[in-house]
C-alpha cells in the first residue's frame, strides 16, 4: 500500500518537473527574465546525469560543480560512474543508460578505451552506451578562444560525426590465422539520418556550407553511399551549398588554410581524426567542447576524447572545455542566462591570460583557473 | 720477390677494384616521365643529375595505357619489362583517365611490384614560411592492405559493408622496414599508429607485429599511440615525432596531413619500397592547366631523386643536391610561383646547377 502511494507521489513529481520544464521551454523570454533570481523551489531545479569517466574527468567534474554552486545554477546532478579501466567502481550499462534516458541531459567526461578487449567483447563500453541510446551526431565545436594565440587563430567551424556504425561496428573475425577481416558498415539509413542532421544544424545556425568529408574514390560504394546520401538531402536544402572533399586532402586542408571550412560532416572513424586534428588547431583537447545527440537524449562531453591519465592527481588539467560543454549544456536546457554567465566568465578569464594551465602554457593548477573563474562571474 | 710482385700487383688490384666499383656504380634508372607537367619536372631533374655528375643512366619509358585483351588499358608489358630489369624506378605524376576500364596507373604499378611501403620524409623547408617550424619526420605507410583492400559488398539494398584485411605477412613486413629504415638512416624512434583501442583485433595484430619487430631492434626507440592522439599532437607540436609507421588508411591520412605541415604536395617527396622495386615519385597532381609553361616547381620530384640516390646508397650525390635545393629556396631569388617566387621552372633548375658547380 505504502509503496503504491511511493509510487504516486514519485510519477507525480515528475510531471511537475516536466510540467515546469514544458512552461520554461514555451516562455524562453520569460524564463531567462525568471532566471535571473535564483529560484529557491526545488521543482526549479532540473537533473541532470554526471558521468565523470576516467583519467581526471572527477577533477573536471569537481570543478563544475564549484562553478555551478558559485553561480547558482539550478541543476542538479546525479553522478553515475562507469569505466572500462576500472570494472570494480563502475556501475553498469544498465544504470547509467537507465538514467540518461531518464533524465535526457547529460555531462560527460571521456571513458577510457583500452585496447585488450575484457571478456571477448569487442565492443567498448563507449560505443555500447552510444548504441544502446543511438547517440548518431556527435558535434564538435571548433572556435578560436579569444586571446589565447595559437598557429591558426578566429577559427570557427563545427564538425559532425556519424558514431553508431562505419568502422566503429567492432565485427571483426581471422579468418585464417594471422589474417584478420574487420568490418566497416555504412547503411543508408544512417548516412541520411547524419546528413540530414547536419543541414538542419546549419540551418539552425545560419552557416552557408557543409563539406561532406569521405574516401569515396577508394571505398567507392560504402562512402560512395554516404557521398550519395548527402547529395540527395542537399536538394531539400537549396540555400546551404553541399562540398565534397577526401579525407586526406581535408586533413592537409585543415592544418594549412582552416578558415574555408563551415559545417563539416562525416562518417565515424574520419570524424575521430578530424576532430582532434581540429582540436589540436585550437589548443588542444582540454578547450575544446562537444555534444552528442540521440533523437532524445543530449550529451555533453569534451569534443576530443582523450582522458589525460598521466594528469590524474596532478591538479593540472584544463577545465575550460568541459565549462564551455556545461554552459553548452545549460542553453541547450533552456537556461540560457546561466549558460551567458558561465559562459562569459570562461571568455573574461582567458582573455585576461592571467591563470592558464600547463596545456596552454601557463603554471597554474586547475584550482586556480577554477577559482579565477568563479570571481569573474 | 714475393714482396716485388706484391708491389706490383697492388695498383693492378687498386684498379681493377676501382673500375669496378665504377661499372658497378653506374647504373641505369627507369624514368617514367608522366604527364601534364611531368616530362618539364623531369626534365629539371636529369639537367641537375647532369650537373652533379651522379653515375646514373636514364631509361625513359612510357606508360600510356594500351587496351588489352580484356578490354582494359593497362600500362603496356614493355614498360613493365623494363622496370623489372633495372629494379628501381623514379616517376612524375600520371594523371588517371575518368571513364570506365581505365584502372589506377598507380595501382597497377603497385600491384606488379608488391610496392608494400609508403615511406614520405617531411621536412621543413627554410624560406618557405608555414604555421609549423622545425618539422622533421617520416611516414612509413602500408600500402597493400588495410581499407584498400577493395572488397566491397552492398548487402541489402542501403546497406554496405567494406572490409578491412590486415595480415601478419604484411604488418610484419612493413614493421620491419621501418625499423631498419630508422636504423640506416641514423633516426632514433618508431611511433606505431595504430586504433587497437577501437578495431581491436585487426589493429591489434598490426601492433602485435610491430612489438615484435621493436624486440628485434632494441637499438631503435619504440612508441605506440593512438590515431586519433597523433593527430591532435601533431598540428600542436610536430616535433616530437620521428617515424611513424602504420597502416594504409591511416598512413593516406597522416601522410598528407604532413605534407600540409611542410608546405604541400609541391614539395614533398615520397618513395614506394617493394619485393620486386622501389619507385620514387612526386605525389602531386599533374597540373594540366600550367603544363608546359614553364611554370611547374620541380622540388618534390627532385627530392624524390634524392631519396632514390640514398636508397642506392650515393649518399655523396644525395646530399650535394639536396643542400643545393634547400638554399636556393631559402634565398628565394629563383624560386617558383607556388613558393612565392617569380622565376620559371628553368631558372629554378640553372640556380640550382650553379649551386653544385660551385661544389662538385
Amino acid at each position: 500500500m505504502a509503496s503504491v502511494a511511493r509510487e504516486i507521489l514519485r510519477s507525480s513529481k515528475k510531471l511537475c518537473s516536466y510540467a515546469v520544464r514544458r512552461q520554461l521551454h514555451l516562455q524562453p523570454a520569460r524564463a531567462a527574465l525568471a532566471s535571473s533570481e535564483p529560484v529557491s523551489k526545488p521543482e526549479g531545479h532540473q537533473t541532470v546525469t554526471m558521468v565523470p569517466g576516467d583519467g581526471v574527468g572527477p577533477e573536471l567534474m569537481a570543478s563544475v560543480r564549484e562553478v555551478f554552486t558559485a553561480a547558482g545554477v539550478p541543476v542538479d546532478f546525479e553522478e553515475v560512474f562507469v569505466s572500462e579501466v576500472q570494472p570494480a567502481q563502475s556501475a553498469s550499462l544498465e544504470t547509467v543508460v537507465e538514467s540518461l534516458r531518464r533524465n535526457g541531459v547529460g555531462l560527460k567526461g571521456i571513458i577510457a578505451t583500452p585496447s585488450q578487449m575484457s571478456g571477448g567483447i569487442l565492443q567498448t563500453l563507449n560505443m555500447q552506451m552510444r548504441n544502446h541510446l543511438d547517440l548518431y551526431a556527435n558535434v564538435v565545436l571548433i572556435k578560436s578562444l579569444p586571446g589565447y594565440k595559437t598557429r591558426h587563430n578566429n577559427l570557427d567551424f563545427v564538425i559532425i560525426r556519424e558514431q553508431t556504425e562505419g568502422e566503429y561496428s567492432a565485427l571483426e573475425h581471422e579468418s585464417v590465422p594471422g589474417v584478420v577481416e574487420s568490418l566497416k558498415i555504412i547503411t543508408r539509413k544512417n548516412s541520411m539520418r547524419i546528413a540530414k542532421f547536419a543541414f538542419d544544424y546549419a540551418t539552425k545556425h545560419n552557416r552557408k556550407t557543409v563539406t561532406a568529408v569521405h574516401k569515396a574514390n577508394i571505398m567507392k560504394l560504402a562512402d560512395g553511399l554516404f557521398l550519395e546520401c548527402c547529395r540527395d538531402v542537399a536538394k531539400l536544402y537549396p540555400k546551404i551549398k553541399l562540398e565534397t572533399m577526401i579525407i586526406d586532402n581535408c586533413c592537409m586542408q585543415l592544418v594549412s588554410n582552416p578558415h574555408q571550412f563551415d559545417v563539416m560532416v562525416m562518417p565515424n572513424l574520419y570524424g575521430n581524426i578530424v576532430d582532434n586534428l581540429a582540436a589540436g588547431l585550437i589548443g588542444g583537447a582540454g578547450v575544446t567542447p562537444g555534444e552528442s545527440y540521440s533523437n532524445n537524449v543530449a550529451i555533453f562531453e569534451p569534443g576530443a576524447r582523450h582522458p589525460f591519465a598521466e594528469g590524474l592527481g596532478k591538479n593540472i588539467a584544463n577545465p575550460t572545455g568541459i565549462l564551455m560543454c556545461a554552459a553548452n549544456m545549460l542553453r541547450h536546457m533552456n537556461l540560457s542566462f546561466y549558460a551567458k554567465v558561465v559562459e562569459e566568465a570562461v571568455g573574461k578569464t582567458i582573455k585576461s591570460g592571467k591563470v592558464r594551465t600547463p596545456d596552454m602554457g601557463g603554471y597554474s593548477t586547475n584550482s586556480d583557473l577554477t577559482n579565477m573563474i568563479i570571481r569573474n562571474l | 720477390m714475393a714482396g716485388q710482385v706484391l708491389k706490383k700487383l697492388i695498383p693492378s688490384i687498386k684498379q681493377a677494384v676501382s673500375c669496378r666499383c665504377y661499372s658497378g656504380g653506374r647504373r641505369t634508372v627507369t624514368l617514367i616521365p608522366g604527364d601534364g607537367i611531368g616530362p618539364e619536372i623531369s626534365a629539371s631533374v636529369q639537367q641537375i643529375f647532369e650537373a652533379t655528375k651522379v653515375p646514373i643512366d636514364w631509361d625513359p619509358i612510357d606508360v600510356t595505357p594500351v587496351r588489352g585483351p580484356d578490354g582494359m588499358f593497362n600500362i603496356p608489358q614493355k614498360a613493365l619489362d623494363v622496370i623489372h630489369k633495372h629494379k628501381i624506378g623514379l616517376k612524375g605524376p600520371l594523371a588517371t583517365p575518368i571513364g570506365k576500364g581505365h584502372r589506377s596507373l598507380n595501382l597497377a604499378l603497385r600491384k606488379e611490384f608488391t610496392l608494400y611501403a609508403n615511406v614520405r620524409p617531411c621536412k621543413s623547408i627554410e624560406g618557405y614560411k608555414t604555421p609549423y617550424d622545425n618539422v622533421d619526420l617520416v611516414t612509413i605507410r602500408e600500402n597493400t592492405e588495410g581499407e584498400y583492400s577493395g572488397i566491397e559488398h552492398v548487402i541489402v539494398d542501403g546497406v554496405v559493408q567494406s572490409i578491412k584485411l590486415i595480415t601478419e605477412e604484411a604488418s610484419r613486413r612493413v614493421a620491419k622496414f621501418a625499423f631498419d629504415y630508422a636504423r640506416a638512416n641514423g633516426r632514433n624512434t618508431v611511433t606505431a599508429v595504430h586504433k587497437a583501442n577501437i578495431m581491436r583485433m585487426s589493429d591489434g595484430l598490426f601492433l602485435k607485429c610491430c612489438r615484435e619487430e621493436a624486440a628485434e631492434h632494441r637499438d631503435i626507440k619504440f612508441n605506440e599511440s593512438y590515431l586519433d592522439t597523433v593527430c591532435l599532437n601533431m598540428v600542436q607540436d610536430p616535433t616530437q615525432f620521428d617515424v611513424l609507421v602504420m597502416p594504409n588508411l591511416y598512413g593516406d591520412i597522416l601522410s598528407d596531413l604532413c605534407a600540409g605541415l611542410i608546405g604541400g604536395l609541391g614539395v614533398t617527396p615520397s618513395g614506394n619500397i617493394g619485393e620486386g622495386a622501389a619507385l620514387f615519385e612526386s605525389v602531386h597532381g599533374s597540373a594540366p592547366d600550367i603544363a608546359g609553361e614553364d611554370k611547374a616547381n620541380p622540388t618534390a620530384l627532385l627530392l624524390s631523386a634524392v631519396m632514390m640516390l640514398r636508397h642506392m646508397e650515393m649518399f655523396r650525390e644525395a646530399d650535394i643536391i639536396e643542400r643545393a635545393c634547400f638554399d636556393t629556396i631559402a634565398e628565394g631569388r629563383a624560386v617558383t610561383g607556388d613558393l612565392g617566387g617569380k622565376a620559371k621552372c628553368s631558372e629554378f633548375t640553372n640556380e640550382i646547377c650553379s649551386k653544385i658547380a660551385e661544389q662538385v
